[in-house]
């Protein structure tokens, strides 16, 4: 009987035991043949345009192949950094000055995320979230909008002044181009205060609340639990997120300023990225343009990580 | 007892000043959010105002409460057009984009699958590597993406922030069912479709809302790469309209002028903001949701660049 059971189940036994390998192997491919797209997407889309960056050592005019191109080797990189036109310092001028305005806003979100944190209602504070973070939502073009409708002539802003009679002429803040670095720092923090609360938040409610306990015991009120407790607390956040951001010094974004660009402003808002795309794509000088994103990817990321060191430094942990 | 009375008058102080706080604080709250939604709801009221009595000013009430606008909008040429690219671009974009991450996700929990650590660093890096504007919009070119519509969908479908926030969110999902299902000898691609994802709403809709707005609020690929007039999507129509000379924008007012006997008037400016509430309406209706969710975005945001 029981060998009789041993040799029914053998056949199946090394069936399984010799079929196993085989059946993994073509499992395996199976697998792969599954994620094989996606792996080809990343390929065309991400690193295909890597290639992209050899056009910086031609001198690439469209519709000519690069086998009749003239190499020009560094060219175009000597002459980005001895010969940098006034138009690319220029812009370089406004991007860092951007970002120096950035970062000057930038312990805003820090102080309301605060300010919400005080708030006992926490039905309240989701509410003032959920209405404050609508600006991240909605896109550039929506913006302009907006902010064409309230401070072009015919704004809402110039028809309120001109009715209480505090100006005589309607001012078109769009096209002034003294205000514009301040006046984009603005919309840019109005797009992305409510957003930048989020993190800080969060921050703030993860501290341990025996350490406001302990404040309140040692006698502090609500202004020194703030700044004893809730401060120390997301500094540490606000150091790290800090120091990231420095390798993005080049790059401040660029619908912002694409969409609010005109002729009146352009000398003020023609950021790095916008110069690259107007002598590039608009002026067809793709090898120049080419040499231009090139450097500024490769400064981007030793920037990113040196900071990533920084930050390492400043929480123990690194980002990358 | 004097230490008594001193705390007794600390403590009235603080309560003094507390009160003086929370008035600030929700003060500045309130502006803030004022500041936020206004200029949302001015061009709201002025969409629905009557055109010409919008013209003379309003500021927190509609004047001539009308539809009118909303309804003949979408005669102005190409808005129609735009508004059907716009909801493709998004259904199609998200669809795509939702399928492919979460298929690659649940690839990568998978110990089989070949160079898998290899594969997956493969993918993270492009979070930090990117070519540039210039030789993505030539490799654009010469795939013959431009005036193509699979440009607003095909490029982006692969996104490795996705794809991290997914795989962590699989693997927490337990085994067992898996297992089960392979002993019933079911295959990988069963498995992610009947098991996974229907056990994985929540992360899902997450993305799929996320790459909505995304999709919905894209109009760059169209403003470089875009020059068939069929192809254009409601952002940049907008965009257009409002940077294009007023001749243009009063041409469309005149269009819809011209539509017939009961035609109306609308002008340049009611047309922008019907046009801008019609972009921003599904926006408003769609993140209020997403709220629990943004703290774990932006965190694996912040974490993984």
């Amino acid at each position: 009987m029981n060998k009789d059971l041993n040799l029914h189940l053998e056949p199946a036994e090394r069936k399984r035991g010799f079929a196993l390998p085989g059946r993994r192997a073509t499992e395996k491919v199976q697998l792969f043949l599954l994620g094989l797209p996606i792996l080809l997407l990343v390929f065309i889309f991400q690193y295909v345009p890597l290639l992209g960056w050899i056009l910086a050592f031609y001198n690439y005019k469209p519709g000519i192949p690069l086998a009749k191109t003239p190499f020009v080797g560094l060219k175009f990189f000597r002459l980005l950094f001895e010969s940098g036109g006034t138009d690319l310092i220029n812009s370089i001028v406004n991007t860092l000055a951007f970002f120096g305005l950035n970062l000057l806003t930038s312990p805003l979100p820090v102080i309301f995320a605060i300010l919400m944190f005080e708030v006992s209602s926490t039905r309240f504070r989701r509410f003032v979230q959920t209405i404050i973070t609508l600006p991240h939502f909605v896109s550039w073009v929506i913006v302009f909008s907006l902010a064409f409708t309230i401070f072009s002539n015919d704004g809402l802003l110039n028809q309120i002044l001109l009715r209480m009679n505090l100006i005589q002429e309607p001012t078109n803040l769009l096209g002034n181009s003294d205000a514009v670095w301040v006046f984009q720092t603005c919309v840019a923090l109005w797009k992305g205060l409510g957003w930048g609360t989020i993190i800080y938040l969060a921050a703030i409610v993860g501290i341990d609340q025996e350490l406001y306990d302990a404040a309140a015991v040692d006698g502090a009120g609500r202004f020194r639990k703030i700044m004893h407790v809730t401060v120390p607390g997301v500094a540490p956040t606000y150091v790290v997120l800090l120091i990231l951001g420095i390798s993005n010094i080049l790059s401040v974004g660029m619908e912002q300023y694409l969409v609010f660009y005109n002729g009146l402003v352009a000398d003020k808002i023609t950021v790095l990225d916008l110069y690259l795309y107007r002598t590039g794509v608009l002026g067809i000088d793709y090898s120049y343009a080419t040499a231009l994103g090139m450097s500024k990817s490769l400064i981007g990321i030793v920037l990113l990580f040196l900071a990533n060191g920084l930050a390492k430094k400043v929480r123990g942990q690194g980002i990358v | 007892m004097r230490e008594g009375r001193k705390a007794l008058t600390a403590g009235k102080k603080t309560a003094v000043s507390d009160i003086a706080f929370q008035t600030v604080n929700y003060t500045l709250l309130i502006l803030l959010m004022a500041a936020c939604i206004y200029p949302f709801y001015y061009i709201f009221i002025y969409s629905i105002s009557d055109s010409k009595m919008a013209m003379t000013g309003i500021t927190l009430i509609p004047k001539g409460f009308t539809l009118v606008s909303y309804s003949k909008v979408f005669v102005i040429e190409g808005i129609g057009n735009g508004a059907l690219i716009s909801v493709a671009r998004t259904v199609l974009g998200t669809a795509l984009t939702v399928f492919v991450c979460s298929l690659f996700a649940y690839l990568m929990t998978l110990q089989q699958f070949p160079l898998r650590k290899v594969f997956y660093r493969y993918l993270i890096i492009t979070l930090y590597f990117n070519a540039g504007l210039i030789p993505w919009y030539i490799w654009m070119r010469q795939l013959h993406l431009n005036n193509n519509f699979l440009l607003y969908i095909l490029p982006g479908a692969v996104n490795a922030f996705y794809i991290i926030l997914m795989k962590t969110y699989f693997e927490q999902l337990p085994k067992s069912l898996e297992e089960s299902a392979k002993i019933d000898g079911a295959g990988y691609f069963t498995i992610y479709w009947k098991i996974i994802i229907p056990t994985s709403t929540s992360i899902i809709a997450t993305i799929a809302v996320f790459t909505a707005v995304d999709q919905w609020n894209s109009w760059f690929d169209n403003y470089i790469l875009v020059s068939d007039k069929k192809l254009n999507t409601l952002q940049y129509l907008l965009y257009n309209y409002i940077t294009s000379a007023s001749a243009l924008s009063r041409q469309s007012g005149m269009e819809i002028n011209r539509g017939g006997a009961n035609a109306v008037y609308m002008t340049p400016d009611t047309v922008r903001m019907t046009i801008t509430m019609v972009i921003t309406f599904p926006i408003l209706c769609v993140y209020p949701f997403l709220q629990k969710y943004f703290v774990k975005g932006i965190m694996l945001g912040a974490i993984k660049g």
